[in-house]
């Protein structure tokens, strides 16, 4: 059943070709009905799932002479992350309630990005996650390229050719694998028990780990991220951090880890490292942006660094805190680009830190400023938000195994607080004083109130952060029995528990 | 023991009445009213948790424990032995009193009065949690609202206090959490995944597996150096105190509380300095005391210095100072430095003499005692500084007055009263605590006891400076018109005043609650 969650995607997309280009209400419709029907199947697949299961979905030769096969399954990972798309894809759709350029072809796009998210989370083939994941990175471009602000054209193309190259070294690492495996499948249950030689692991796992977390955003691969956020319109900002950076980390777990265990034995370090300057250089570079948009863009990467730390902890602990963190960021940054980017740019008609100071937003907008105030504190890592939960299992895991490092990540949470606050009181809470004929003043006059498709936004991203911050088994008692399915048997191998 | 959850419906009520209140928007009059009400209730609710609390026992009472999340050893499990019930009381008491401190606030009242209330039930959370995950959900929380009331409310420099405040209490926050993830793995077992539980943690730092756990199973190796297992653990030791050092504080932490003591208002500082910076000494008391002695003893001489220091740099400091609300925040440093002072000289011995116990019990009396007085009567100062800044404008420098008695007489005779409960005079409240403090610490650390003496002296100094600055002197023609206390601020204030003489003239009220708490704690001291 969880299929259609990428059917009911790619039917709205063929439907909205279908429309007139007048219709725009109705586009807007059939772009939220779809989503709304993707996050219902999602959440049905969710409480019939049983936990510990890898649930096949659907299972039929597609080229059966190269041993490739429509093959969708999932187990507990894959389905928080499905769960995750569903709703950033329903918060995205709310949060662009006012598009009014080429509204059928936007949701379209949007659609067809959902879609083949979808579908590299549910994909059990390599061939076919490739397949989706490279359906993912084209709508990303035009979305970007026709509807972005701030040096749009930049922004995508960055992001696409980014993209590109980490596909590139992808595919290049899953075709040696499928040579060297005998050449009879791309059955990623049947790859993972397939004893690599240890010198083509030593080279083919930074290759598709590096490929694959580029879209990640592991330093020093991370530049496209801020721009590409910057660039892109809310929606897709929301759906760039919140779901297309976890396909990267998905890949990098599904495949390069799944695949190649020795080389992941022995290049752990080298990306744990990464992962935490990742964190620690995030933190500062989004202490001294100047643009609202940009910090929260560096601030993902800084989040997404203790995605890629829990990852090679390579113990249960850490690696459910890092799926679960993939999720709990998904839903936060989802809303603090909400805020940015729709409730705050497209009023005030600027992001630069220093103007918004002068505007005292908090009277202005006094939602949008408590919305912010909620998803920056569950940024911060506050405890009681699902940040907390997650962050917390990825350092108890790193604890483990590089000490050091969960030291070090310590100061990036430190400095976290202190970017959040810095822009909270930049955004919010200026008290600059505001001259009579000041431009900014006459803002005030034209600023709309927050809609209700913003509210509901809103709330549910919120809603959704402190369920799982309080009650965190709602996924962890989905997540960590995943880890006993013969997908993880590497997770036993690497000796720690 | 009761069948209601009382503790929940103490935790959340004001949590509950705090949301309701945000949502009134303009409607002020509601919104104080109901928060009043509200603090009033959770004061009565309190009392009747004081009531049926057996005070034969020092035993955690009124205990709930519920599963949360297994796979990390998370409960949700709260109770209270004495010094949780006391804390829990003084939340309770001091609230109103800020709520009615306050009462006259324009700005977006409905929305200061939610933040106080939920700044209440992060309080209460945190005197009652005993789970570190769970516990760590309110001291983290309850800074939110804190922050907010210092940003949005404060005075001139409130934005760069709040900042500070918030970033200097996250670092120690940080090092604390980090210190109880490495503990939480040190205590993996086969069959639990890992010990967050206070009483457990406890209990193992008492029969010693605790230490075997941290020095077994936690290796670290930075630049090819291995640490060895006693650094290891002093290491963890060092996170967590570092944590409660910030907030309680002790020096050299201490350079965030004058500027937000000072720029919050005073409501808001009563709040801060009655109930919030007793969470630090609660930690102390509550975590580092039982979970850590050993290291504790270890490190006895520096921290008995640092206890010292602390002690005697901010009463000269308050000495320096002319603004009467820096004057006090300095002043609150001081009488906490006792507190802290009469920890570590507990934990300095561990023998088994028994006339040891006697003198490590009254000292930790005195350092419950001292947590409550302080509280109350450091709020009921900040009181009287907020009507004085009422009534001048926001004037408060001690230059800026002078022979207030002539026109205001009841007004110096009260605040008279509440200074001289803080410097500690005889039958009223202040004293008992610090004489408790002392008659424990002498025997145990005498030197140290002598050198805090002179704390003791400055503290008298500034006190009787503020007297002879504010009140006496020629009178400043400028406050001719000094309007006295009316007689409903007489009526609310005289509360306060009572129960400090009630509490100095007959401590047994308290004594009764917290002595078997004290005589328990000291038991489990031993190792």
């Amino acid at each position: 059943m969880l299929a259609w969650t990428v059917y009911i995607s790619f039917l709205g997309v063929l439907v909205l070709m279908l429309l007139p280009k007048t219709a725009v209400r109705e586009a807007r419709a059939i772009g939220f009905a779809s989503a709304l029907g993707g996050l219902l199947v999602a959440l049905l697949g969710f409480i019939e799932f049983k936990a510990g299961e890898i649930l096949t979905i659907s299972k039929c030769p597609w080229v059966p002479s190269l041993g490739i096969e429509y093959h969708l399954a999932a187990d507990g990972v894959s389905l928080t992350l499905v769960l995750l798309t569903g709703l950033a894809a329903v918060g995205g759709i709310l949060f662009s309630w006012n598009i009014e350029h080429r509204v059928k072809e936007f949701f379209a796009f949007y659609l067809a990005l959902i879609g083949g998210v979808y579908g590299v989370f549910l994909s059990f083939d390599l061939f076919l996650l490739f397949v989706f994941y490279e359906i993912a990175i084209v709508p990303k471009y035009f979305i970007i390229a026709i509807w972005g602000s701030t040096r749009k054209e930049y922004g995508a193309m960055k992001l696409a050719l980014y993209s590109f190259v980490g596909s590139a070294m992808v595919l290049i690492g899953l075709i040696a694998a499928y040579v060297v495996s005998g050449g009879h499948s791309m059955n990623v249950l049947e790859l993972a028990q397939y004893p690599f030689p240890r010198d083509f692991q030593m080279w083919a796992f930074p290759l598709v780990f590096v490929g694959f977390a580029i879209l990640a955003g592991m330093w020093p691969f991370h530049t496209w991220a801020p721009t590409g956020h910057v660039a892109a319109p809310t929606a897709a900002s929301m759906l760039l951090a919140g779901v297309v950076m976890k396909l990267g980390a998905y890949g990098c777990l599904r495949v390069a880890m799944t695949l190649f265990p020795e080389g992941l034995e022995a290049w752990k370090t080298w990306v744990a490292v990464l992962a935490v300057i990742g964190i620690v250089y995030g933190a500062m570079v989004a202490l001294v942006q100047k643009d609202f948009k940009f910090v929260i863009g560096y601030s993902s990467v800084s989040h997404m660094g203790f995605v890629l730390l829990g990852l090679v902890t390579l113990n249960t602990i850490g690696l459910s805190g890092a799926v679960l963190q993939m999720f709990s960021h998904g839903i936060i940054a989802g809303l603090l680009f909400a805020v940015v980017g729709r409730m705050v740019y497209e009023r005030a008609h600027t992001r630069e830190l220093s103007v918004l100071e002068g505007m005292n937003l908090v009277k202005a907008m006094p939602f949008a400023a408590v919305t912010f105030v909620i998803a920056g504190a569950a940024s911060m890592g506050l405890p009681g938000f699902s940040g907390f939960v997650a962050e917390l299992q990825v350092l108890i895991g790193a604890w483990k195994t590089f000490p050091t490092l969960a030291v070090i990540t310590g100061v990036g949470i430190v400095i976290g607080v202190a970017y959040t606050l810095r822009a909270m009181q930049k955004a919010f809470f200026g008290e600059v004083e505001v001259k009579p004929t000041n431009v900014c003043d006459e803002h005030h006059h034209e600023m709309d109130a927050i809609s209700v498709p913003e509210r509901l936004g809103a709330a549910m991203l919120i809603g959704v952060s402190l369920v799982i911050g309080l009650y965190p088994r709602l996924l962890l008692d989905v997540i960590v029995p995943s880890f006993d399915s013969p997908l993880f048997e590497w997770l036993k191998r690497g000796g720690s528990q | 023991m009761s069948e209601l959850p009382i503790l929940t419906i103490i935790t959340l009520l004001p949590l509950v009445s705090g949301i309701i209140i945000a949502g009134l928007g303009e409607q002020k009059k509601l919104a104080r009213g109901l928060a009043l009400a509200s603090s009033f209730l959770s004061l009565a609710l309190v009392l009747v948790l004081w009531r049926s609390f057996n005070v034969a026992s020092g035993e955690l009472q009124f205990v709930e424990k519920h599963e949360w999340i297994p796979t990390l050893g998370v409960n949700y499990f709260v109770a209270v032995d004495g010094l949780g019930l006391l804390m829990v009381l003084l939340t309770a008491l001091v609230t109103p009193m800020a709520t009615l401190a306050m009462w006259r606030v324009e700005k977006s009242a409905s929305l200061f009065f939610a933040l106080v209330l939920f700044l209440q039930a992060g309080l209460f959370g945190t005197f009652t949690a005993l789970n570190f995950f769970h516990w760590f959900i309110f001291w983290e929380l309850s800074l939110i609202p804190a922050f907010f009331l210092v940003r949005l409310w404060g005075g001139a420099q409130r934005a760069p206090a709040a900042t500070q405040f918030f970033v200097y209490t996250m670092v120690g926050s940080v090092a604390m959490l980090l210190a109880f993830l490495a503990i939480f793995l040190a205590t993996k077992t086969d069959s639990a995944p890992g010990v967050f539980d206070f009483p457990q943690l406890a209990a193992m730092a008492h029969d010693g597996s605790l230490n075997v756990a941290l020095q077994d199973k936690l290796g670290w190796r930075l630049l090819g150096m291995e640490f060895t297992a006693h650094q290891m653990t002093m290491l963890i030791f060092g996170g967590v105190l570092l944590g409660f050092a910030v907030k309680v504080p002790l020096m050299p932490f201490h350079t965030w509380l004058p500027a937000t003591y000072a720029e919050a208002p005073s409501g808001v500082t009563m709040l801060l300095t009655g109930v919030m910076s007793k969470m630090g000494v609660y930690g102390f008391l509550r975590i580092l005391l039982p979970i850590f002695p050993e290291q504790m003893q270890w490190l006895r001489t520096p921290l008995l210095g640092l206890a010292v220091i602390t002690i005697v740099f901010s009463a000269c400091a308050a000495f320096a100072q002319r603004d009467l609300k820096r004057i006090l925040a300095y002043s609150s440093i001081n009488h906490l430095g006792y507190c802290l002072l009469a920890v570590f000289a507990v934990a300095k011995f561990s023998g088994n003499d028994a006339a040891l116990d006697t003198e490590k019990s009254a000292a930790l009396n005195g350092v419950f005692l001292q947590m409550f007085n302080h509280g109350l009567t450091a709020a009921t100062l900040f009181w009287f500084v907020a009507l004085i800044e009422q009534r001048s404008g926001g004037l408060r420098s001690l230059n800026d007055f002078g022979g207030l008695r002539k026109v205001a007489p009841i007004f110096c005779g009260l605040m008279g009263i509440a200074l001289f409960s803080s410097l500690g005079l005889p039958g009223l409240n202040g004293f008992v605590g610090e004489f408790l403090i002392f008659k424990g610490v002498f025997p145990l650390a005498t030197c140290s006891a002598a050198f805090s003496v002179i704390g003791l002296l400055v503290t008298a100094i500034f006190i009787l400076t503020i007297l002879q600055r504010v009140f006496n002197g020629p009178l400043n023609e400028k406050w001719r018109g000094f309007p006295d206390l009316t007689l409903g601020e007489q009526a609310l204030l005289s509360v306060p005043i009572v129960l400090m003489f009630a509490l100095g003239l007959n401590p047994q009220i308290l004594l009764g609650v917290i002595g078997n708490t004290a005589v328990q704690m000291v038991e489990r001291l031993k190792f």
